[in-house]
């Protein structure tokens, strides 16, 4: 099983060189740490700013500028700052290439359900709704099983929805997945020491295997 | 060169009543009109409808509106910071309107802009979705959002001049841009207040036609919800 680390670090391996990326809070945004450093990518954050800088030292802590998890962050030099309209034009508009994010289920047709469970938490969707109505890849970074063990890979999502036929691939803490176009979970990679027997047992949904299904590769 | 400033909080929001609908600029506790919510408070009016991208924490920001019941209404994107919004919220003594973020933001916009409604891909197949109509084009579905407006904005630049021209600082500029040009009355509160004339006319973010009274916020605690350091 991977850590959440783990998880992050195997979905950098999908970035791209030239991409803008929002990387949502949790796991999502450890992927930051793990991006190749030869790599040219640009970090979007929803409250308005291109070029997510690392965190500032203690002295150099600055209200004024935070990510849209609330945590301080920095300017890089060849950042832009701009309003939450302009932001999500950019989101809408497609101009942001890939959304990684948290999910509480996802579905064998790539619907999502993260914002609400209902009657017990209601914290709302910010910007996942328009995040994943847009980019054009999308990935989910979440454990296999919820803690009282559930599948979150289902053939249909039983939370309400944050958005639908939207997700390509899901990295969790046992496979790598595939949403298939005629749908499905296509079983791409496992985690080291975890058995194809065992994934298909935690997987809910319609999963589909094409012949040998490798270990995932961490250099 | 018509003069917005008025002398402080209390009088920016002297004529604000019960029952009116409130923008209020901020994303999480950076860039919200911290010397206007004090100065409400004091007046401690009612039946607020508030539309803001978040609600503030137990006790700073929005949030302190909640603690004295000062609001009947939010319209929000994200409130889960906030367990007493929470608590009101589930016992149904607080109506929500969750919106998607980035369809907040062009509500608001459009409500600024005289654009009555848009089409939008948020939310399609969604809760969002329910009475709504939806288009399909160029074969994607959208969903018709209508604008927003306000009875007053309240918004934080960083600094302004006597005109009501606005330069905001870093991730504190948000939403604010946006709700200064949708409200009927908007008040800004700076923390640095020129004279017109000073500020460099490229710079400026918010032009002051939007601003109908500006003043200077006597201090800004700006307080800070995840701090996180690099060693």
């Amino acid at each position: 099983m991977l850590t959440k680390e783990q998880i992050a670090k195997r979905i950098a391996k999908e970035v791209e060189n030239g991409q803008y990326i929002n990387l949502g809070i949790g796991i999502p945004t450890l992927v930051a740490n793990y991006i190749p450093a030869h790599l040219e990518i640009v970090l979007q954050s929803e409250n308005g700013l291109l070029g997510i800088g690392p965190f500032p030292k203690e002295s150099a802590v600055d209200p004024d500028l935070i990510n849209a998890g609330k945590q301080t962050i920095t300017l890089l030099p060849d950042s832009a700052l701009f309003d939450s309209a302009q932001s999500f034009a950019m989101i809408r508009g497609g101009h942001v290439q890939l959304t990684i994010l948290g999910a509480m289920e996802v579905s064998e047709h790539g619907d999502i359900a993260n914002w609400k469970i209902p009657g017990k938490m209601v914290k709302g969707m910010g910007g996942a709704m328009d995040l994943v109505a847009s980019a054009k890849n999308i990935i989910v970074a979440m454990q296999h099983c919820s803690k009282d063990g559930q599948s979150k890979l289902l053939p249909k999502c039983a939370l309400p929805l944050t958005g639908i036929r939207c997700v390509k691939k899901i990295v969790t803490d046992l496979a790598v997945l595939e949403i298939a176009p005629e749908g499905g979970f296509i079983l791409k990679e496992r985690a080291p020491n975890v058995s194809v027997d065992e994934i298909k047992s935690k997987t809910a949904g319609k999963l589909i295997i094409l012949g040998e299904v490798p270990e995932m590769q961490f250099d | 060169m018509i003069n917005k400033t008025v002398l402080n909080a209390e009088d920016a929001v002297a004529d604000i009543q019960d029952g009116a609908t409130l923008m209020m600029g901020g994303f999480g506790l950076s860039g919200i009109p911290e010397n206007c919510i004090a100065a409400l408070l004091k007046r401690k009016i009612q039946n607020l409808t508030i539309v803001s991208n978040n609600a503030g924490v137990d006790d700073f920001g929005i949030g302190l509106f909640l603690k004295e019941r000062m609001v009947k209404k939010m319209i929000s994107s994200y409130v889960g910071e906030n367990e007493e919004f929470e608590r009101q919220l589930l016992n149904g003594e607080l109506e929500v309107e969750l919106i998607p973020q980035g369809t907040l933001a062009e509500r608001i916009r459009a409500g600024g802009a005289g654009i009555p409604a848009f089409f939008t891909p948020a939310g399609v197949g969604t809760e969002v979705a329910e009475g709504k109509e939806i288009r399909e084009f160029d074969g994607k579905h959208f969903l018709l959002e209508r604008a927003l407006y306000a009875d007053f904005a309240l918004v934080k630049a960083w600094k302004g001049d006597t005109a009501g021209n606005l330069i905001f600082k870093g991730t504190a500029r948000n939403f604010n841009p946006l709700m200064a040009t949708a409200g009927k009355i908007t008040i800004a509160e700076v923390e640095e207040l020129v004279p017109a004339g000073s500020l460099d006319p490229n710079a400026i973010h918010t032009p002051g036609i939007y601003v109908q009274r500006i003043f200077k916020g006597d201090s800004y605690e700006k307080r800070i919800e995840q701090r996180t350091v690099s060693v």
